[in-house]
């Protein structure tokens, strides 16, 4: 499984978030709100000016900006 | 369909301080006594669904309410038991970094409730269990309602609520709080809980952590530091979580305590970040939803269907917020919301409208002359006339906006402009405040500065209350169709696009200007729960427009009524003096003596078929009537404000009488309207109804293109009205920041209106 940043996956993708590299309120919002590593999400698609992203986290939907996604790192899934 | 045998007594809205300073101390009351219980929850977990199936009210369902400062509080019976259930902001997690969290906080450590139902989204299990963990860590009793166990169920998920509360410690109840179905059960549950001995569980956070976690407990407990309102293992973990208040807290508390704890803390982190490259709050998050894990792994939640499987909520984001369609249904939307808001209102305001025409006629004939007549009619019937002639336009576009929020699409609307408010240091979600303000021309800015509270973060939302008022509202619209239609009738719905788009362009540009100056800082994380679709419930929308229309007549309702009194009485005091009037009374004598008393007699008759003679006489003593108004305006306090300012206003190109116009205008943007119209007929608007104001201008030697577009430019742009100061004072939770917007936007307007004029006059 290749480890790539989450703002280069593509729609519909699926992977398992490695790690989350910044402190303070970004990282805490998003902890709070379950992007942890470990945790699955699958990009659900993306703004019309392609920011934000919206994720499939834990049975709900998150969005987050391109440069707020530019913390976290996904071990992708190939697709099937 | 069961609705669960609670009687509501009554709501009652509070208005929260932060922090608390009523402390009330509950505890040792006998168990006949009404019990305290607090309800708390992720936003859009149902949480104010429950409420209002238990209390008997609707509020509103969303992360949206009236709770940046409030919150609300229902009593309600069972069996014989009176229960008084108090409703906390919607919330991810108590670490204090947005109001929601602190109020929560404040209120569970302040009002200690006897017992917390913490209501969880089953569908959502692992997400919304995070919060119950820092629950659990306060100690506070505890009730977990677990709802919306039907959805949970159609995706698939199977739920084991009495392996839950085993493994939790806490009573769980599967509830569906749309239907009322399990609330009985929860609400005995609760009932058994409540008065229990606060008991904080631990959580274990991993070698590192829990060592550093002894340490500090063991000095908070010695020191007894803040140990009166947190569990001492709650204080550390917020210490390690870099918690802002907690923090200042423990500053106040006993600053070489605080010192050594935040010393402590920096090592502990020091020596994270070398070894694991990791921060403790990172570590701390990680451990919380591993101890989730570990219970739902432990048999209590499977998942039957595959996890990428679609739901109808995920096929309508296909189409909704697909990249092409989108943008375009979005379009459609907003202006439906306006289509549907301006037609459907265009026939209840002008009810209205006639309504107020006739009460100031029945005035007009019924009382006698005098200046009770007169404030009765300018003041109180053309003040309130002015404002609830709007209710029913604002009352559909509450309720638009309330199906569009409660349905969730708003989150999407968001979710799509963020891109381009976010050049402005704006956030996506301050779109709809923008729409709601006038951002198609015609609104409101009062709704719109409300609008804001669905900002969690204060700066962008600081920054949208404070340029909202510089869309073209509703109020402003008649103003600026006036001075078009007057000075560039030839491409009207040209210069009516124009001036709006300006309005946009300067709005979001002094957006920018604020969040480079006053309002600097990074932005806010755009990290947002995107609902599930639902159905708006019609009861829902029906109180929850009328809960917000209700209290924008009640504010407009009094201080507009007010302000036009007091603007009526700067019109017409100080009077002239009585040799003045007899002048003018004296002259227009000589006029009737001089001819014969049949013209007279006919000039004063209501006829409009009257002989030349008559006409002139009637043109002659019109002419004396403007001039005694002209004198008595210039001679009222009003008169003088406007000379007064006439010096620096003639920059721009005002004269005193328009200088009038503006300052009424901050009362309400419809008076200036009906100002000018006083002011430019010298007083008696009907004997000169056939030429318009519009034609008046145009006329009058003081008014040109240029004076126009400056004059435009500065009604757009000036201080907001005085409905909608009142409005910011309250959102923005300070005055400081109602006087800036009125001096910053006055001075701005000033500016650019000058710049046009100089410019204009210079080019021609």
């Amino acid at each position: 499984m290749p480890e790539i940043n989450l703002r280069q996956m593509k729609k519909d993708q699926s992977g398992t978030i490695s790690a989350i590299k910044v402190g303070g309120e970004l990282g805490l919002r998003m902890r709070e709100m379950g992007l942890v590593a470990g945790t699955r999400i699958t990009i659900q698609g993306r703004a019309p000016l392609n920011d934000p992203v919206a994720l499939r986290v834990m049975g709900g939907i998150l969005t987050l900006r391109n440069n707020e996604a530019d913390h976290i790192t996904v071990f992708v899934e190939d697709k099937v | 369909m069961r609705r669960p045998p609670a009687v509501m007594v009554a709501v009652v809205v509070h208005r929260q301080h932060v922090p608390l300073k009523n402390k009330q101390k509950r505890d040792n009351q006998p168990m006949t006594q009404t019990i305290h219980m607090a309800l708390a929850g992720n936003p859009n977990a149902g949480k104010t669904t429950l409420f209002n199936t238990l209390t008997g009210s609707r509020q509103h369902v969303g992360n949206y309410p009236g709770i940046t400062v409030d919150y609300k509080e229902g009593f309600f019976t069972h069996k014989n038991q009176e229960i008084n259930l108090t409703d906390l902001p919607g919330t991810y997690s108590l670490t204090a970094y947005s109001v929601e969290e602190v109020v929560t906080r404040d209120y569970l450590v302040n009002e200690k409730p006897q017992v917390v139902i913490n209501i969880i989204d089953a569908s959502n299990l692992e997400r919304n269990l995070y919060l119950t963990t820092q629950f659990l860590e306060l100690g506070c009793p505890l009730v977990i309602a677990l709802n919306m166990i039907d959805v949970a169920k159609d995706r698939g998920i199977a739920i084991n609520p009495e392996k839950l509360a085993v493994l939790l410690g806490v009573p769980v109840a599967p509830i569906i709080a749309r239907s009322g179905k399990g609330t009985d059960i929860l609400i005995d549950q609760a009932v058994g809980q409540s008065g229990q001995q606060w008991q904080p569980r631990d959580i274990s956070y991993g070698e590192d952590l829990d060592a550093a976690i002894m340490d500090m407990i063991a000095l908070i407990t010695e020191e007894k530091f803040l140990t009166g309102i947190y569990p001492p293992r709650f204080t550390a973990i917020k210490y390690l979580e870099h918690d802002d208040q907690m923090l200042k807290k423990g500053q106040q508390e006993n600053s070489l305590t605080a010192d050594i704890l935040e010393e402590k803390v920096t090592q502990v982190s020091d020596h994270l970040l070398k070894t694991m490259d990791a921060y403790p709050e990172a570590i701390i998050a990680d451990h919380r939803y591993g101890f989730i894990k570990s219970i739902l792994r432990q048999g209590v939640q499977t998942q039957n269907f595959d996890t990428d499987r679609l739901y109808t909520s995920d096929k309508i984001d296909k189409v909704l917020t697909n990249r092409l369609l989108g943008p375009v249904f979005m379009c459609l939307v907003l202006f439906g919301l306006y289509q549907l808001t301006f037609s459907w209102s265009e026939i209840p305001v002008s009810w209205l409208e006639s309504f107020f025409g006739w009460l100031g006629s029945q005035a007009e004939t019924l009382l006698p002359d005098g200046p009770v007549k007169s404030m009765l009619i300018s003041g109180v019937i053309h003040g309130m006339g002015g404002v609830l002639g709007f209710v029913p336009l604002i009352m559909f576009m509450f309720l638009g906006i309330a199906i569009l929020e409660d349905s969730g699409y708003l989150a999407r609307v968001a979710f799509m402009m963020d891109r381009i408010f976010r050049i402005f240091g704006l956030h996506g979600s301050s779109v709809m405040p923008f729409i709601i303000s006038g951002g198609i021309a015609g609104g409101c800015a009062v709704p719109g500065v409300m609008a804001t509270r669905t900002l969690r973060s204060p700066k962008e939302r600081l920054a949208t209350i404070l340029t909202v008022p510089f869309m073209n509202c509703g109020a402003k619209v008649p103003v600026i169709a006036l001075l078009i239609g007057a000075f560039f009738s030839e491409n009207k719905a040209m210069y009516m696009f124009l001036f709006t788009l300006i309005s946009w362009v300067v709005a979001l540009l002094a957006a920018k200007f604020l969040r480079l100056t006053v309002l600097k800082g990074p932005a806010t994380p755009f990290v947002m729960e995107l609902p599930p679709y639902r159905f708006p419930t019609l009861q829902g929308l029906a109180i929850h427009t009328w809960e917000r229309t209700w209290q924008y007549i009640k504010k407009a309702g009094t201080v507009i009524l007010g302000i036009s009194i007091l603007l009526w009485a700067m019109m017409s005091y100080p009077e002239l003096s009585a040799a003045r009037k007899a002048d003018f009374e004296q002259q227009r004598q000589l006029i009737s003596v001089a001819v014969s008393p049949a013209i007279l007699a006919e000039s004063s008759s209501k006829s409009d078929a009257v002989s030349e003679e008559a006409l002139t006489l009637r043109q002659k003593i019109s002419l004396i009537n403007r001039q005694e108004s002209e004198q008595a305006l210039r001679h009222s306090l009003a008169g003088k404000v406007g000379l007064t300012l006439e010096p620096i206003s003639t920059l721009a190109g005002f004269e005193w009488r328009t200088n009038i116009a503006l300052v009424g205008g901050f009362a309400a943007k419809e008076v200036i309207i009906s100002t000018l119209g006083t002011a430019y007929s010298m007083g008696d608007v009907k004997a000169d109804a056939s030429d318009s104001l519009g034609q008046r201008l145009t006329t009058d030697p003081n008014w040109n293109k240029v004076v126009a577009v400056s004059a435009l430019i500065f009604i757009m742009f000036y201080a907001p009205c005085f409905v909608t100061v009142v409005c910011i004072a309250k959102e923005a939770g300070h005055w400081g920041w109602s006087l800036f917007s009125i001096s910053f936007n006055t001075i701005f307007a000033f500016l650019l209106a000058t710049a046009v004029y100089q410019i204009g006059i210079r080019i021609g």
